[in-house]
C-alpha cells in the first residue's frame, strides 16, 4: 500500500483542527456498522423463515405464517411447523450466535485471527464426555448427552486453564493454546482408544460428532438456551475489556482494566457458550472461525460491535447451512457440520486471499 | 507556586520543594527467582522530568514496569502519592499515572482516533459512557500531537513516527498526572527519535506532565531529561542533574565505556564520545 501524499502535505487549512473530517469518517464508519447491524437482522429474520419454510415436505410461506400466528390450527402443516421446525430454527438460532460469539471472544483474547472455541479444549472435553456417556451409561439420545457434554466441555476448559496458569506468567494466550493443544490431542487419543474396541458406541458417537440440528427436539433447546443467554450477556459485559487488551496487556493494564478479571470473564463466557452449543448439536466448526473476519469487514476491530454482529451473523450462517444441508440430499439430509466444512473451507480460503491477514 | 515554568524571578526565596509523586522504597524485583532489581529507593518529584539509563539487562525497564504497577515487587514497595501502588485499585492508578510499553501493538485496522478515544477509559465506567468531555479532550490531544489529520487512518498504516505519536496522544488523552515511557524513541531514525523526544519534552513544560522515560541514548537523555538516573545490575548507581551524572568516571563504572564527556554544542549539556570499550 502506498502512503497518500496528502498525509506528509501541510493541512490544508492551517489554525484550525481537522476535527470535522475526522467526526465525519466517524459519522461514515457509524452508518456502514448501522446498516451492516440492520442487513444482518434482516438476515436473521429471512433465514428463520427459510428454516421453517424448507424442508422434506416445502410449505409456503403463507401456510407458515397461518400456523404460526394461529395456534389453535391443528393441521399436518401445523405439526410440521410446531413440532419439527420451530424448535429446530430456535436451537440452530441459539448454536449459531453462541458459535459466532465465542469465536469473536476466542480471537480477541488470544488475540490469534485462527482462534476458535475448539481451541480452549471444549471440543475435546465435550467428545469425550459424550463417548463416556455412551460406553459406560449406555446414553443414548441428544437430551441424555447434553449434560455430559456440558460438563466435559467445561471440565476440558478448566483443565486448559490450570495447565495454562502454571508457568510464571500465568495464563497468556500462548499457554492456553498450547496446553489446549495438548489437551485436545490427549483426549481425543482417549476417544478412538474407547471407540475403536466398541461398534455399537461408534455408531452412535459418529452421529453425534458431525456436528447436527437435526433430532434435537424442544427439549434440547431448553436446556442449553439459559447457559448460551448467560453466556451471550458476559460476552456483551467482556467486549470494552477486549478493546483494550486489543493493544496488550501492559497498555490494557495502563488504562486501568483488571485484566484477569476481563480474562476470566471472557473465559467463562466462552465455555458456557460453546460448551452449550457442542453440547446442543455436536462440534460445529468453522462458524466460530469465519463469522468474526467477515463481521470485522464492516465492524472494524470494535468489539463493542463485533460481538454482537458475530452472534448475528454465526445464527445467519448455521440455519442457512442447515436449511441447504436439507435442499442438497433429498430425499435425505445433510448434517450441518458437513455442510459448513464443504462450503466454509473454501469461503474461507477466499477471504484469507482476498484481504490481507488480519493481524489482532 | 510549583510550576516549573522558568519566568519566575530569581529573586524570590527558595520555593519549598516539589512534593514526592512517586517513590520506590527498598525495591526487590524478580522474575521466579532471578532477582532483577534489589534494595533500590528512588523519589520522583511533582513536575519532574527523569531519564533513566544503563546498558542493556540493567533491570532499568523492569523498573519502570514496577513504578507502573504492571509488576508486583518482591519486596518493598512503590509509593503513589504516598499510597502503596499495590494497593491502590487499577483504575484509580490509571487515572493518575499513564504508561506507554516499548513497541505496544495496535489492532488491525483501528484509527489514530479510536486509539486515543481509548486513552479515556480510566474516566468511564457503565453509568458514565462517552461524554462530550472526552470527546473535547480526544480532539485536543490530536490537536496537540499534530495527528488531527490522520485521525481517521489505522494505527498500523502509519510510519513508526507517526505511530509513536498517536500513542503520545493516547497517554495525553488519558489525563494523568505522571507519564512513563519505555524507550519510545525504539526503531526510529534520529530525526524521529529528536520529533518524539520532543513532543515528551513539551509534555513537561507546556502540559506539566511528570516525565519518565527510559531511554538508551545517553546524549539525547542529557539534553532533554532534567535528572538522569543511571542504573546497572539492578541498583542505582548514581542520580543527579547530567552534568553531575553524565562524568567520564560514570561511563567506565557504569557502562563500561572509556569516553570523553564534552559539552553538546547546541544544548551544552553533556555529550559522550566514545573512546574504547574497557575490559574488566
Amino acid at each position: 500500500m502506498s502512503l497518500p501524499s496528502a498525509t506528509r502535505a501541510p493541512a490544508a487549512t492551517p489554525g484550525t483542527p481537522a476535527a470535522p473530517t475526522a467526526a465525519g469518517a466517524r459519522t461514515a464508519r457509524t452508518r456502514r456498522r448501522t446498516l451492516g447491524l440492520l442487513a444482518l437482522l434482516v438476515l436473521v429474520v429471512a433465514a428463520c423463515a427459510a428454516s421453517i419454510a424448507v424442508g422434506t415436505r416445502p410449505l409456503g410461506l403463507g401456510t407458515v405464517w397461518d400456523a404460526l400466528t394461529d395456534r389453535s390450527l391443528r393441521t399436518e402443516e401445523a405439526v410440521i411447523v410446531w413440532d419439527l421446525r420451530v424448535p429446530r430454527t430456535a436451537l440452530g438460532l441459539l448454536v449459531g450466535a453462541a458459535l459466532g460469539v465465542s469465536g469473536a471472544l476466542m480471537q480477541g483474547h488470544t488475540r490469534n485471527p485462527l482462534g476458535d472455541p475448539g481451541l480452549l479444549g471444549v471440543t475435546a472435553g465435550a467428545s469425550f464426555a459424550v463417548v463416556l456417556a455412551i460406553t459406560l451409561f449406555g446414553v443414548g439420545t441428544p437430551a441424555g448427552y447434553v449434560w455430559f457434554a456440558f460438563a466435559g466441555a467445561l471440565a476440558g476448559t478448566v483443565a486448559v486453564f490450570v495447565l495454562g496458569s502454571a508457568g510464571r506468567g500465568g495464563a497468556t494466550p500462548v499457554t492456553l493454546a498450547l496446553a489446549g493443544s495438548a489437551l485436545t490431542a490427549l483426549l481425543f487419543a482417549l476417544v478412538r482408544a474407547m471407540l475403536v474396541t466398541d461398534s455399537d458406541s461408534l455408531d452412535a458417537f459418529r452421529f453425534w460428532v458431525v456436528g447436527a440440528l437435526a433430532g434435537r427436539g424442544a427439549d434440547v433447546a431448553w436446556q442449553v438456551a439459559p447457559f448460551i443467554a448467560a453466556g451471550l450477556v458476559l460476552a456483551l459485559l467482556n467486549a470494552p475489556a477486549l478493546d483494550l487488551l486489543g493493544m496488550g496487556e501492559d497498555v490494557a493494564r495502563g488504562l486501568g482494566q483488571r485484566v484477569w478479571l476481563a480474562r476470566v470473564v471472557g473465559l467463562a463466557a466462552t465455555t458456557l457458550l460453546a460448551g452449550a452449543a457442542t453440547a446442543a448439536c455436536g462440534p460445529i466448526a468453522f462458524v466460530g472461525l469465519v463469522v468474526p473476519h467477515v463481521v470485522r469487514a464492516f465492524t472494524g476491530p470494535s468489539h463493542r460491535w463485533l460481538v454482537p454482529c458475530s452472534g448475528l451473523l454465526g445464527a445467519v450462517l448455521l440455519l442457512s447451512a442447515d436449511v441447504l444441508g436439507r435442499v442438497v440430499a433429498r430425499p435425505g439430509e445433510l448434517q450441518v457440520g458437513i455442510v459448513l466444512a464443504l462450503v466454509g473451507s473454501p469461503f474461507f480460503v477466499a477471504l484469507v486471499r482476498r484481504r490481507r491477514t488480519t493481524t489482532l | 507556586m510549583t510550576t516549573s515554568t522558568s519566568e519566575a524571578p530569581v529573586h524570590l526565596p527558595a520555593p519549598p520543594a516539589p512534593p514526592v509523586r512517586l517513590a520506590a522504597e527498598d525495591l526487590r524485583l524478580a522474575y521466579d527467582d532471578r532477582v532483577v532489581v534489589d534494595g533500590l529507593d528512588l523519589a520522583l518529584t511533582d513536575g519532574s522530568f527523569t531519564a533513566i539509563v544503563g546498558p542493556n539487562g540493567c533491570g532499568k525497564s523492569t523498573l519502570l514496569r514496577a513504578l507502573g504497577r504492571l509488576l508486583r515487587p518482591a519486596a518493598g514497595r512503590v509509593l503513589l502519592d504516598g499510597r502503596s501502588i499495590a494497593r491502590t485499585p487499577t483504575r484509580d492508578v490509571a487515572r493518575v499515572l499513564g504508561l506507554l510499553p516499548q513497541t505496544p501493538v495496535a489492532p488491525a485496522g483501528l484509527t489514530v482516533a479510536d486509539l486515543v478515544a481509548r486513552g479515556r477509559h480510566p474516566h468511564q465506567s457503565w453509568l458514565r459512557q462517552w461524554s462530550r468531555e472526552d470527546e473535547a479532550v480526544v480532539a485536543e490531544a490530536l490537536t496537540w500531537t499534530d495527528m488531527a489529520d490522520l485521525g481517521d487512518r489505522p494505527v498500523d498504516e502509519l510510519s513508526g513516527g507517526q505511530r509513536q505519536r498517536a500513542w503520545i496522544s493516547m497517554a495525553l488523552a488519558q489525563e494523568t498526572d505522571l507519564i512513563l515511557l519505555d524507550e519510545p524513541t525504539t526503531y526510529l531514525d534520529l530525526s524521529h527519535q529528536i520529533d518524539v523526544l520532543e513532543l515528551v519534552a513539551r509534555l513537561h513544560t507546556e502540559r506539566g506532565r511528570t516525565v519518565v522515560v527510559v531511554l538508551h541514548d545517553l546524549n539525547l537523555a542529557a539534553r532533554y531529561a532534567q535528572r538522569l538516573v543511571a542504573m546497572r545490575d539492578g541498583a542505582l548507581v548514581a542520580s543527579g542533574t547530567p552534568h553531575e551524572v553524565l562524568t567520564e568516571q560514570l561511563l567506565a563504572d557504569v557502562f563500561d565505556l572509556e569516553a570523553r564527556v564534552v559539552p553538546d554544542p547546541v544544548a551544552g549539556t553533556p555529550m559522550v564520545v566514545p573512546v574504547r570499550r574497557l575490559h574488566r
